[in-house]
């Protein structure tokens, strides 16, 4: 299941009757010219920008063929080369232990973010800006963050625990925010109106009733907390096996050992798929 | 007797919830030990926005690069929009023969599948770095970073839509003798277009982040330009370029947004 972060996508079922009839359908409809603009203008910009993007003085059909042969040498036959097994491995773990603690750090953060940013439970001012101070952080790459913060805390994990954490805490404070808006708001008006303090709401209501939604939001920042540790390895030298992987096709130029990174990038995610299929058919399961 | 078992449940229950607690604070030791890390670190977050609120703030010195940095963000528009399109393209053909309504192939169907989960979990960087040792540091080399990347998520993202429109319709289309091509650009298609160019906006979105991470690795863009400032320690030219950054990603998603508001 893909996901679409920030935003999910509801497609709204037509119901034939409330189809204008086809006829004036057609003329008035703005949506269908306002797409076929949208399509246009994408086409437009694209069919003018390719040729400028082609360089000059490089033979495509050379460097598409040179591109080919790389690929068969990373995937037919990969091997480490100036690093051990040990080395890689050890790297990979670094990465996946980037990746984890970024999450949970940053969803316990967010999550107490996310009860400022939501209007069924604080005040609009405090929302917007919680959500104002969000969406800046998040307009912000997460390379620069960490990159970012390597200067001013030293390069190391440090740094790059700190840099993840901002953008996660930023994106999970939305994504939960949405999902506590999205709980019926009777329930909690009449907890609150019942006399309940804002605490016992909390736990025994919002966690409870959004708790599946949360859980899969966490794990799918997981998924992108772990293609950021590899990219910040090898953008800002915070190490792991992203920094592996720039050494070997940056320094080393070893294509053999390229493959054999991308191999064990590639089984890392299939293990994540399949845990996240299992977590997901559990939570249906339950609920 | 009724309480007794509940009291039962709750008590299992929170078991549970506390030995999943003690689980992942375990693992989190692990990992900060692997990492050493150093959770007290937190203490020093303050340090870091000091530090830039003191030194990337743009500067009269800065503005004599605002010209370089607004090309350098157009470019890196420019590659974002044309990755996204060009791979829309690409994704929109595979997704029909490979969503399992329209497909004409089971195994096609299967392959097609593969091949996109494969694009997409190369991550970006791997992307970048081996493309660069063949395209050279220019700007097709981000394009086709992104592109490849852009196929392999939306071919996923447009399957799952033409999924979603489910087999019903198109047999019942089918039993009133409409062939292949008529029930996909008919029927398939017009339906599925405001979702699928949602996707196509939230993609563009994305290659705009994504594209600054390409470009610091391979020379070109935006990255590129911020990788220099930052490295000469031009502060005020750096946070000139994180500036630049933010209002593009900001303008793109008002737009993007207000796109979606007006065609759903």
């Amino acid at each position: 299941m893909i996901n679409k972060p920030e935003r999910q996508l509801t497609i709204n079922p037509v119901v034939a009757s409330e189809l204008p009839n086809p006829s004036v359908h057609r003329i008035h409809d703005s949506r269908r010219t306002l797409m076929r603009t949208i399509l246009l203008v994408l086409v437009g910009v694209t069919a003018l920008t390719m040729p400028s993007l082609i360089p000059h003085g490089l033979n495509l059909w050379a460097a598409f063929g040179n591109f080919a042969e790389n690929l068969k040498i990373m995937f037919v036959t990969p091997r480490t080369g100036n690093d051990t097994w040990q080395v890689l491995w050890v790297a990979l773990a670094q990465s996946i232990s980037l990746a984890f603690l970024t999450t949970v750090i940053g969803s316990i953060v967010a999550f107490f973010f996310a009860l400022m940013g939501s209007h069924k439970l604080s005040p609009s001012w405090l929302v917007y800006t919680v959500q104002s101070v969000m969406a800046f952080i998040r307009a912000i790459p997460t390379i620069l963050w960490v990159l970012i913060y390597s200067v001013a805390l030293g390069l190391g994990a440090n740094a790059a625990v700190i840099g993840l954490t901002f953008h996660s805490v930023a994106y999970l404070t939305k994504v939960y925010a949405d999902s506590i808006d999205d709980l019926s708001g009777d329930s909690l008006s009449s907890l609150s109106a019942i006399g309940v303090g804002f605490w016992p709401i909390v736990t025994q209501a919002v966690i409870p009733e959004t708790m599946p939604n949360l859980l899969s939001w966490t794990f799918i920042r997981f998924e992108i907390n772990f293609t950021n540790a590899v990219a910040v390895g090898a953008a800002a030298g915070a190490g792991g096996i992203g920094y592996q992987l720039y050494m070997a096709s940056g320094f080393y130029f070893d294509f053999h050992e390229v493959g054999l990174i991308v191999y064990m990038l590639l089984l890392f995610a299939v293990i994540l798929e399949i845990i996240s299929y299992m977590l997901r058919n559990k939570v249906i399961k339950q609920h | 007797m009724e309480m007794k078992v509940s009291n039962k449940t709750f008590a299992a229950k929170r078991l549970k919830i506390t030995g999943i607690i003690v689980l992942l604070a375990l693992i989190y030791l692990v990992c900060s030990l692997i990492l050493n890390f150093q959770t007290s670190s937190f203490l020093s977050v303050q340090t870091g926005l000091i530090w830039l609120a003191k030194n990337f703030i743009p500067n009269s010195q800065s503005i004599q690069y605002w010209q370089d940095i607004a090309y350098q963000l157009f470019r890196t528009f420019l590659v974002a929009v044309s990755s996204t399109t060009v791979a829309a393209g690409g994704a929109l053909f595979l997704a029909i023969l490979g969503a399992k309504n329209t497909a004409l192939n089971r195994n096609a169907s299967w392959i097609i599948r593969g091949f996109a989960s494969l694009l997409r979990n190369i991550p970006i960087v791997g992307w970048a770095m081996i493309l660069l040792f063949s395209f050279k540091q220019n700007d097709f080399t981000g394009f086709l970073a992104l592109f490849f990347l852009s196929l392999g998520f939306l071919t996923r993202a447009f399957m799952e839509t033409i999924e979603d429109f489910g087999s019903e319709k198109i047999q019942a289309l089918q039993a009133t003798g409409a062939n292949y091509l008529q029930v996909v650009f008919q029927a398939v298609l017009p339906e599925v277009a405001t979702a699928l160019i949602s996707w196509i906006l939230y993609m563009i979105e994305n290659n705009i982040r994504d594209a600054t991470l390409v470009g610091l690795l391979t020379g070109t863009g935006i990255g590129f330009l911020f990788d220099l400032y930052f490295k000469s320690l031009r502060y005020g030219a750096a946070g000139l370029v994180v500036t630049a950054i933010i209002i593009l990603v900001v303008a793109i998603e008002l737009v993007s947004n207000y796109i979606e508001r007006c065609i759903q």
